[in-house]
């Protein structure tokens, strides 16, 4: 699992690549941390581009709720994009599709996250 | 072995209200398109065919499982179960009705933890007013015989607990440590629920089913999964806890004590169990959404199995059988 991140009109894009499950769901929970801290009311938006995700676990979907959290608690935004189907029937089947905005491709969760600044 | 559901139920009994039987009736019909039966047999053979929730019913009992090792005949036999929700009614009235009264029998009850839902059948259960019975009631809580007292005490109920005839035992059993009850290998394991709450791995001539309801997954300790995996290890049968969605229990419902679908599929996974009984219905989901999150979790199964040898996913009914 890695985790990539760049930066884009206001919005902090973060893209976890590869499968997280209860083995490396820790990992990628340490490496999320420091990039939350900035999520703020008047910080940058959190997108997380999925597109290069192929699973993730409960353990992994867990540490999402838990950012998504952080950074409604500091009165910032969150938003999903991208997922590929698998990800996608994931998040339907668990429910998180009806937690997390989820968004078809990257340009759209950016300009929807943009609006609301 | 056999599994046979007596109550698959979360938290409360329930039962289909007069609307959602006609709608049932009024699917069929239209399912049916106008064709004409000539006897009952013939238009039972249609029925079998409509899907579940349009013909049948997941039912309302609470938990109530049995695990038979050998067929019952009208001898006497030692019977092994699983919690004493409201579906022990209708396992003490099978009992009566294979034996008559006049036949003592054994009863192994395995208490997953005192909750009222799953202690409310022992009331009702026939057998225990009857002379000869031995009913031991096994349990990893010290306070269960207190429990089973305390709620046929007055106000609660009109018959005590100490006039019931049968000979009722309480064994205390230890988290980990396996015993030896009419032929079967049982070790308890400690789960996260309000007050404890503790599963149950039954193991017969190679053969091994895990009941398992009632237990929250953090799902932020590796060690903690590794440990249910390998309580739930090559099992042929995961009687398992699913009543929310894996976004419900570790949100809104979080330290509700319950699992979901999700984390049942991961560990059997994990486990390499053969079989998953999607267990602890939500009392407020109907037949059809039962049925539309056991096609999910089949889904989900399928989808992320990811080299794991398949595993059967089904929900759990009233009155279903799995045999093993």
């Amino acid at each position: 699992m890695e985790l990539q991140a760049t930066r884009r009109d206001g919005t902090l894009l973060l893209q976890p690549q590869g499968r997280i499950n209860h083995t490396n769901a820790e990992a990628f929970q340490t490496a999320l941390a420091p990039h939350l801290e900035a999520c703020t009311a008047q910080g940058d938006a959190l997108l997380f581009d999925l597109s290069r995700l192929e699973y993730v676990s409960s353990a992994g979907l867990r540490i999402f709720m838990l950012a998504s959290k952080k950074i409604a608690a500091a009165g910032g935004r969150m938003a999903m994009a991208a997922p590929q189907p698998v990800m996608q029937e994931i998040l339907e089947i668990s429910r998180f599709n009806l937690i997390f905005r989820i968004h078809a491709t990257v340009d759209q969760a950016v300009a929807a996250l943009t609006a609301e600044r | 072995m056999l599994a046979r559901f007596w109550g698959t139920r979360g938290s409360l009994p329930v039962a289909l209200t007069a609307s959602q039987v006609q709608a049932k009736v009024a699917q069929a019909l239209l399912a049916a398109e106008g064709r004409s039966f000539e006897s009952l047999d013939e238009a039972s053979a249609f029925a079998a065919k409509l899907p579940f929730a349009t013909a049948q019913t997941y039912g309302g009992n609470s938990s109530c499982v049995e695990i038979e090792i050998r067929p019952p005949g009208p001898a006497s036999h030692e019977y092994l179960i699983c919690d004493m929700g409201s579906g022990l009614r209708a396992f003490g009235s099978s009992v009566l009705t294979r034996h008559g009264p006049r036949v003592a029998n054994t009863f192994h009850v395995f208490l997953s933890h005192l909750h009222w839902d799953h202690i409310m059948g022992f009331p009702f259960f026939t057998p225990a007013y009857i002379p000869g019975n031995r009913i031991v009631i096994y349990s990893c809580h010290a306070d269960a015989e207190r429990a089973l007292r305390r709620q046929q005490a007055e106000p609660s109920f009109p018959v005590d607990f100490a006039t019931l005839a049968a000979r009722i035992e309480f064994v205390m059993l230890v988290p980990g440590q396996t015993v030896e009850i009419a032929d079967v290998k049982v070790t308890p394991q400690r789960q996260l629920h309000g007050g404890d709450s503790y599963g149950y791995r039954f193991e017969h001539q190679g053969k091994a089913l895990v009941y398992s309801t009632d237990s929250e997954h953090k799902l932020d300790n590796t060690e903690e999964t590794e440990d249910f995996a390998r309580f739930f290890r090559d099992a042929e049968l995961v009687i398992f806890d699913t009543m929310y969605s894996l976004a419900d229990s570790v949100s809104v419902k979080q330290d509700w004590g319950h699992s979901s679908n999700v984390v049942g599929v991961e560990l059997c996974h994990l486990a390499g169990a053969k079989r998953l009984a999607m267990f602890h219905h939500e009392p407020i989901f109907s037949d059809e959404r039962i049925a539309v999150i056991e096609a999910e979790t089949r889904r989900l199964e399928l989808i992320t199995r990811d080299g794991a040898p398949p595993l059967e996913v089904i929900a759990a009914y009233d009155g279903l059988e799995i045999a093993f």
